[in-house]
């Protein structure tokens, strides 16, 4: 099982290339290099034939686990199938081999008029999905769309001619939220989770100033729970001169359903990843566009696409009020033709299909699998369910076990000890495309899991097995970084 | 005297000065701390203020102030063995101490046996 390094395969003066040989008037004279750009000792390289690294690479791409390979439940972070038409379409000539800078040359917007059509209409799409007047497409991840949504309320509040300093956060958000708050230059405010597992009305209201700028919402929230008194919350919080924001990490359990400007949200923002099927990339490019209610738009980020009276598309940068550029260009647009592509192969119908099925898959999990495991929160949850391993941990058995041993049973772990408010947390979520038949052979690989650990605890601090390295030391890699060799 | 609060910090009174720490069920809750980040020394904070944050494998969670005062002293070895915090977190692994603090503030808080009924809840 266990793989060499690419250094470990390393042999004494092997290659995969040959260089060209240097002239004698070249090797006698000095290099071509000024001497204080050279090395004093050749750098440390892996001596490998082509064959070599062909088979090396090859060997570690075959170890990845992904959802094209595994059932990858890993709560809250929706990883869903990329459909492969999308992919296609990205691929067109017309679209990938477009230069960002075209728009912008004379002459540019005429050959570009199918691209800025895209985002527009993708503009449109989404404001349709989610309710909302009008929409950026240029933040390139969700975390940068709360920034950006988070500034937009900044400039909102100073138009208004009262700046305000505070934002409301429940205790069960993503810790993007508060980050994104506190670089936008707020100070974090965090609202307590009631028995139900929704927001404590009454602690918001105790924490709802005068300057209290905004509040982030999660709905449903990490724990998989819509937010039954979103209402009470959006007029409390309107009354107040207080915007409500939107984390559209979980929209993939209200497509088609509900809508986020309907239920009083003034500024969200989407992640394409987790809701329109764009690939989750391992941190590559992204899109997090961000959604805004009229009293926001003139804030919008600089440039938008806008339609013209003859029909035509172009750019407008001429938006006073703008809170300026934020990202490159016109933000990821290859991500974004993908999410366009899948809004428009599901259509509206196939869209609350999609929820529904990954709703129902939540369900069925949480059903079948509470005899076996702790269900916190037990009520009809919404896209994921959240297990607790506290029954388990008592025999010694904890989340992190499990994880380890259905990576041995052939899926990808659940998201574990999150969200922090559930002791032993298991968060699971199965995504829509996920058959009934995958979702029973989980359902009975966790069951045997929960067997074992009632009847033999002590048989999982060998697991996993079935990969290279079994446990890595997180402790000592937390503890001791070294990031330089 | 030791005190505690439910969101499971404890304070020690030592005449002048209240020291403070995570309780041992906070620690073990958290797993193994990997990183403490201290207050600076001569900061007035209000009581409920976030203090100190302690990261773990598992978190980052923030210390509140289980009382108002002016931060004292910083227990400096915990810049290279935060894991002090774990063997010891009503012990060596104290975060700080503070001075200038109201001593009716303490008693307002919870006693040990209260304490372990809150955990038990």
């Amino acid at each position: 099982m266990k793989q060499p390094t690419i250094f470990e395969r390393s042999v004494a003066g092997r290659r995969g290339v040959t260089l060209p040989r240097l002239s004698p008037a070249e090797a006698r004279g000095p290099l071509p290099v000024p001497p204080a750009l050279c090395a004093d000792a050749p750098p440390d390289l892996p001596e490998v034939s082509e064959l070599d690294v062909v088979r090396h690479y090859t060997l570690l791409s075959q170890r990845n686990c992904c959802v094209d390979t595994h059932f990858y439940p890993l709560g809250s972070c929706t990883m869903k199938y990329n459909p492969r038409v999308c992919e296609k379409v990205a691929a067109l000539d017309g679209f990938a081999g477009i230069h960002p800078l075209l728009p912008q040359l004379r002459g540019g917007g005429a050959l570009t008029q199918g691209a800025l059509e895209v985002l527009w209409r993708t503009e449109r799409l989404l404001c349709d999905l989610t309710g909302m007047e009008a929409f950026t497409l240029q933040p390139m991840a969700g975390a940068h769309g709360e920034l950006t949504g988070l500034l937009l309320i900044a400039a909102y509040h100073r138009a208004q001619g009262r700046p305000r300093r505070r934002v409301l956060i429940p205790d069960s958000a993503h810790g993007t939220n508060p980050a994104s708050a506190a670089i936008a230059g707020f100070e974090v405010v965090p609202v307590a989770t009631g028995p139900d597992g929704t927001i404590d009305l009454a602690d918001f209201e105790a924490r709802l100033t005068p300057d209290t700028a905004a509040v982030m919402l999660t709905c449903p929230n990490t724990l998989g729970l819509f937010e039954r008194q979103i209402r009470e919350v959006a007029e409390r919080a309107h009354a107040n001169g207080t915007l409500l924001y939107y984390d559209g990490a979980n929209m993939n359990a209200l497509m088609g359903r509900v809508r986020p400007g309907d239920l009083g949200f003034d500024v969200l923002h989407l992640n394409a990843h987790k809701t329109l099927s764009t690939p989750h990339g391992g941190g590559g490019p992204g899109a997090g566009p961000v959604g805004v209610k009229a009293a926001l738009l003139p804030f919008l980020p600089v440039s938008t696409v806008e339609k013209r009276d003859d029909g035509t598309f172009a750019l407008n940068y001429d938006r006073p009020q703008s809170i300026g550029y934020i990202a490159p260009f016109y933000g990821n647009f290859g991500v974004l033709l993908r999410a366009y592509t899948y809004l428009l192969a599901l259509g509206g119908d196939g869209l609350r299909e999609a929820t529904d099925h990954a709703v129902l898959n939540a369900n069925y999990l949480r059903v079948r699998l509470r005899a076996c495991f702790d269900v916190p929160y037990d009520r009809l949850c919404l896209h994921e369910v959240v297990l607790s391993a506290e029954r388990q941990a008592r025999a010694g058995v904890r989340a992190v076990d499990i994880a380890k041993a259905l990576i041995d049973a052939g899926f990808h772990p659940p998201t574990v000890y999150f969200p922090l408010i559930v002791r032993e947390a298991l968060m699971i979520e199965p995504t829509e495309t996920e058959s009934k038949q995958t979702l029973d052979s989980f359902i009975a690989a966790l069951e045997a899991i929960a067997r074992r650990a009632e009847e033999e605890p002590g048989s999982f601090a060998e697991q996993p097995a079935s990969t290279p390295v079994s446990r890595p030391d997180e402790t000592k890699a937390a503890r001791d970084m070294r990031l330089k060799a | 005297m030791m005190r505690f609060t439910e969101e499971h910090e404890w304070v020690r009174i030592e005449g002048a000065t209240a020291r403070i720490g995570i309780t041992d069920h906070a620690q073990h809750a958290l797993g193994d701390i990997t990183y403490v980040e201290l207050p600076k020394v001569g900061r007035t904070v209000r009581r409920g203020e976030a203090l100190a944050v302690v990261e773990s494998v598992k978190a980052a969670s923030d210390v509140y102030a289980p009382l108002g005062g002016r931060v004292a002293a910083v227990n400096a070895r915990l810049a290279e063995s935060p894991e002090t915090v774990n063997a010891a977190a009503e012990g060596d692994g104290w975060l700080c101490t503070l001075e200038g603090f109201d001593p009716t503030e303490a008693e307002a808080l919870m006693s040990a046996e209260q304490y372990a009924a809150f955990c038990r809840a």
